[in-house]
């Protein structure tokens, strides 16, 4: 124990660190990390007690109002949430946030009385939403139950956009996708399918009152190789292959197949070539490993059904014989980084390599295309050839035309869709009613006490022990057989509870009273993660060796209580707490309660027009 | 009212000692005294104490008799010996053991109903045989178990949270044990953990008596206005004499304060007290002296804290009655039953 530690506490207290104000909400929210990193901010810990409580439908209507999607997210989401997952902070994973989801979705019953029904009186504006994907969706969901004519222009014959063309059956069944897609479609959009967009000026000119352009990142990167032209009968582009196959328009594939690219459409293409008569699959990827784009998860499923990954192999040549494609050469590379730590691939001088295969699938990235925005439509596009786009309100530099998804801001996922859905949705809805939309709704946030008696709160704060539960899967047998068999088989409901109890409840919130506090160290004591300290002010670089435990991790903050007696603060790392309510439970004086912190993002509607 | 217990998830960055244990592998099970109990923040200190010492669990006795002091053991240590005996009777059989078995380091935990009522002769007594131990007793004034009568250590003139005004003279329970020859005499605060925990390890390491007063303030039935032994008062009239600092080597001492500021103070074993001096001339190896500073302070209602006596060269028990090194209970039926030739040579030497 250092010497400066002993000396006696002074009355006043030393300059430092400001109070923290818990008025703002995104203090609190930030503590929520998995809904923080949410871009909808779904509530995730109120879902998942929900869940454990056997609330299915309730569970999934806390989601269907923020993510729009929760049956097809359950299954196929890029999963922010779980790197922020605080769980993962304080043993080897976080909890399987995912996939509970989907524990809320599979077992959620009739819930169609709970949805917005079609708007009774229309409002009288018009708007136009280019791509039938989760963004429009997401707009026309928001929009929709306030009265708007909505009309959605998509050049495939069924709505759903990628989640329906890219995303493979086994891993997302058809009925899953239709059932919530329809909850929409019930609302009762005009629907244009089937024919492709070909001007922007068109569709303007039809004088809607705003157009919201969602419609994705349709093409597919080619790989411009030696070979490319001779052998293109058995080259394909991964997504419009996906396309196809989803469509049913492909349904079979050569015995040995190289896909090319090391991103999560990549592990689609490799993983469905199994379904459809690829018995020799391998994937062929550029950089190592670890710098792969795809989900570790997709990874683990595709080796898992025996499909290789082999990296450092950057393809130099499709080979070919008698105008038929005979294999993908290969150059050798390995990484070396820089004195700034940047990575480049460089020649191993090790000889190529050649693998010899039926049917290649290009799965090398994905690209916006806009050649049917017309470029004196009013926007403004950047050397990259992205519209410019607004990243609060969506809007383009035509004020009636709004992006989101992939189209906004190049290629990212679905939950990203839905929440540029939403917040174009705000927009819109401002717009037409000649409201600023640069004036962003505030969130709406409750914050009540759990405490039920001595020892007693309204959650559940027992932490378990328990390790990650994995979701069962279809035995590779019968998973391979039909490409329509959903490989993935989600927790049953006891498997569900189960890893619900790893959910530390982050939503329950650590609320500090100085007046009320002793200084009775009653919670320095009992906190099991070290988090609370009471000492000397001091500026937040030096305060944070200071505490109890070291507070290295500087992405969460530190909770500052001023006005005790003894001129010292209280100060608290949000990084580890359990939210095991200990600290309240042993305070005499109920300075410490435990509140729980409810946050929803405000969407399209009359509650954010009134401010 | 259930009580969970502790969560088994640790911060990462948890020190491990030179045993390999983290400080909560010194902890017990979880605490069933009132939210916010100083005897909570007792039981805290000495973990961190060990923890700090480096002790083995296995090498700790822990002794109590009965109250709320007394369940604190249960609380601490969990992996060490422990023994909950009858109300007062802890020196006894903390003698009893120590007499036995020499060789394990003897916690006492009591109270001011346990040790300055019921047991008062027992604690003076074990502490002028000059037992090897750290008695630590949690003197909050009041009888909490039966909510809140004033206990013996009561100031005359406090209040109860009823209402009532204590017409008793106090027992100061460190006057006590100086008076009764106790080699190690400090006064602490359970809210002031930075004085608390060094004097624990100090203690913990002395070869005699060591006797610790921690004024551990009853949150339920004496931390009001008018009590003595409240967090506020105590915050409000601690006279620290001095700090300290406890190294067990000499390797770590480097002398960087201006002379007259810092005292080390050299024990037997060779470990070092660094006091730093806060009252002036209050040097804590002058028994007389300490007798004097504490009557004075008292009577101006001052709590004095800090190491306030201390024989950097004590005799224990075992030393006084010149046991044999093994420890008694080590010894077999040989060394006990030595034979009938042997007792004739002991009955010879009477002869």
């Amino acid at each position: 124990m250092s010497i400066d530690a002993l000396d006696a506490p002074a009355k006043r207290s030393r300059p430092g660190m400001k109070p923290t104000d818990i008025s703002n909400p995104d203090y609190f929210h930030k503590v929520v990390d998995c809904q923080w990193a949410c871009p909808a901010h779904t509530p995730v810990p109120e879902y998942i007690r929900l869940i454990a409580a056997g609330r299915y439908a309730d569970a999934y209507m806390v989601n269907w109002k923020s993510n729009v999607f929760p049956g097809v997210l359950g299954r196929t989401c890029d999963r922010p949430c779980e790197p922020a997952c605080r769980r993962g902070r304080v043993e080897a994973e976080p909890v399987a946030i995912c996939r509970l989801k989907r524990v809320a979705a599979d077992n959620k019953g009739e819930i169609r009385d709970r949805l917005p029904k079609p708007a009774t009186t229309k409002n009288g504006k018009r708007i136009a939403l280019i791509g039938a994907g989760p963004a429009s969706l997401t707009v026309a969901r928001d929009l929709l139950p306030l009265g708007y004519h909505v009309v959605i222009y998509d050049q495939d014959p069924a709505a759903g956009g990628m989640m329906r063309t890219q995303i493979p059956k086994f891993r997302l069944p058809e009925k899953v996708l239709d059932e919530e897609v329809g909850f929409i479609t019930d609302l009762q959009p005009e629907l244009r399918m089937g024919k492709r967009v070909d001007s922007l000026k068109a569709v303007l000119a039809e004088g809607f009152d705003a157009v919201f352009v969602g419609c994705g990142a349709p093409r597919g990167r080619n790989l411009e190789i030696p070979g490319r032209e001779e052998a293109k009968a058995n080259i394909h582009i991964g997504i419009d292959w996906l396309s196809s196959v989803s469509f049913e328009h492909v349904d079979k594939i050569g015995k040995r197949v190289i896909v090319l690219g090391g991103g999560n459409t990549a592990m689609d293409c490799c993983r469905t070539s199994r379904r459809l008569g690829g018995e020799d699959v391998k994937v062929v990827v550029r950089s190592g490993f670890e710098e792969m784009k795809a989900s570790p998860w997709e990874k683990e499923d595709s080796m898992r059904e025996g499909i290789p990954i082999h990296n450092f192999l950057v393809p130099k040549e499709f080979t070919h014989k008698a105008g038929k494609l005979t294999g993908v050469l290969f150059e050798k590379v390995k990484a070396e980084f820089d004195a700034k730590g940047k990575r480049s691939l460089v020649p191993s001088g090790e000889p190529d390599v050649h693998f010899e295969c039926d049917d290649v699938l290009v799965a090398v990235g994905q690209e916006n295309a806009f050649p049917w925005i017309e470029r004196d439509a009013g926007i403004e596009f950047d050397k990259w050839g992205m519209p410019k786009v607004d990243e609060v309100t969506y809007q383009s530099s035509n004020p009636k035309v709004f992006f989101g998804g992939d189209a906004a801001f190049g290629p990212k996922n679905i939950i990203w869709a839905v929440a540029h859905g939403h917040g174009a949705a705000v927009s819109i809805d401002k717009f037409v009613n000649g409201l600023s939309v640069a004036d962003r709704p505030p969130p709406f946030v409750t914050l009540a006490s759990q405490k039920m008696g001595i020892h007693e709160w309204s959650y559940d704060n027992d932490i378990a022990n328990d390790l990650r539960y994995k979701v069962p899967h279809l035995p590779n047998e019968v998973a391979l057989k039909d490409v329509k068999a959903e490989v993935e088989l989600g927790f049953d409901r006891e498997l569900g509870y189960k890893e619900t109890q790893r959910c530390l409840n982050c939503d329950v919130q650590t609320v500090f009273s100085a007046k009320l506090c002793i200084e009775c160290d009653a919670c320095v004591d009992i906190c099991p993660t070290d988090c609370i300290t009471f000492t000397e002010n001091g500026d937040e670089k030096d305060l944070r060796t200071r505490l109890t435990a070291p507070a290295k991790n500087t992405t969460q903050d530190i909770y500052v209580g001023d006005g005790l007696k003894t001129g010292r603060i209280m100060a608290k790392d949000e990084d580890l707490c359990l939210h095991c309510g200990f600290c309240a439970e042993r305070c005499p004086t109920g300075a410490w309660d435990m509140q729980k912190f409810l946050l929803e993002t405000a969407q399209a509607g009359e509650k954010c027009q009134s401010r | 009212m259930t009580y969970l217990a502790k969560p088994k998830f640790r911060h990462p960055s948890l020190e491990k000692n030179e045993r390999g244990f983290t400080r909560r592998d010194y902890e017990g099970s979880i605490s069933t005294l009132c939210a916010g109990c100083g005897h909570d923040s007792i039981s805290a200190a000495i973990i961190q104490a060990c923890f700090e010492l480096n002790i083995e669990p296995h090498r700790i006795a822990k002794m109590s008799g009965i109250g709320c002091s007394s369940k604190t053991p249960d609380y601490f240590l969990g992996q060490s010996h422990g023994f909950n005996s009858v109300h007062g009777r802890m020196p006894s059989v903390l003698t009893g053991a120590n007499l036995a078995n020499k060789n394990l380091i003897y916690l006492g935990v009591s109270g001011d109903g346990d040790s300055a009522s019921i047991g008062l002769g027992q604690f003076v007594h074990c502490v002028r045989r000059g037992v090897n131990m750290t008695y630590i007793t949690e003197n909050n004034g009041v009888y909490g178990l039966t909510k809140g009568q004033f206990s013996a250590t009561a100031d005359r003139g406090s209040k109860s949270k009823a209402g009532g005004t204590n017409t008793d003279s106090p027992i100061d329970l460190v006057s006590m044990a100086l008076l009764a020859g106790a080699t190690f005499v400090g006064r602490s605060f359970s809210g002031d953990k930075p004085q608390l925990v060094p004097l624990i390890k100090a203690a913990l390491s002395h070869n005699g008596p060591a006797f610790i007063d921690v004024i551990s303030p009853c949150v339920a039935f004496n931390n009001h206005a008018g009590s003595t032994k409240s967090f506020d008062f105590v915050r409000d009239h601690n006279d620290a004499v001095n700090r300290l600092d406890f190294f067990e080597g000499r390797a770590e001492i480097v002398t960087d304060y201006e002379p007259g500021t810092v005292q080390d103070v050299e024990q037997h074993d060779g470990s070092i007290i660094r006091l730093h001096k806060i009252a002036d001339s209050y040097d804590p190896t002058n028994k007389v002296a300490t007798m004097n500073y504490l009557a004075t302070h008292h009577e101006k209602g001052e709590v004095v804290t800090g190491l306030l006596y201390l024989d950097p060269n004590p005799k224990d028990m075992h030393q006084l009655l010149r046991t044999v090194d093994v420890p008694l209970n080590r010894l077999g039926v040989k060394e006990l039953c030595p034979g009938a030739k042997a007792l004739d040579t002991i009955n010879d030497e009477y002869r």
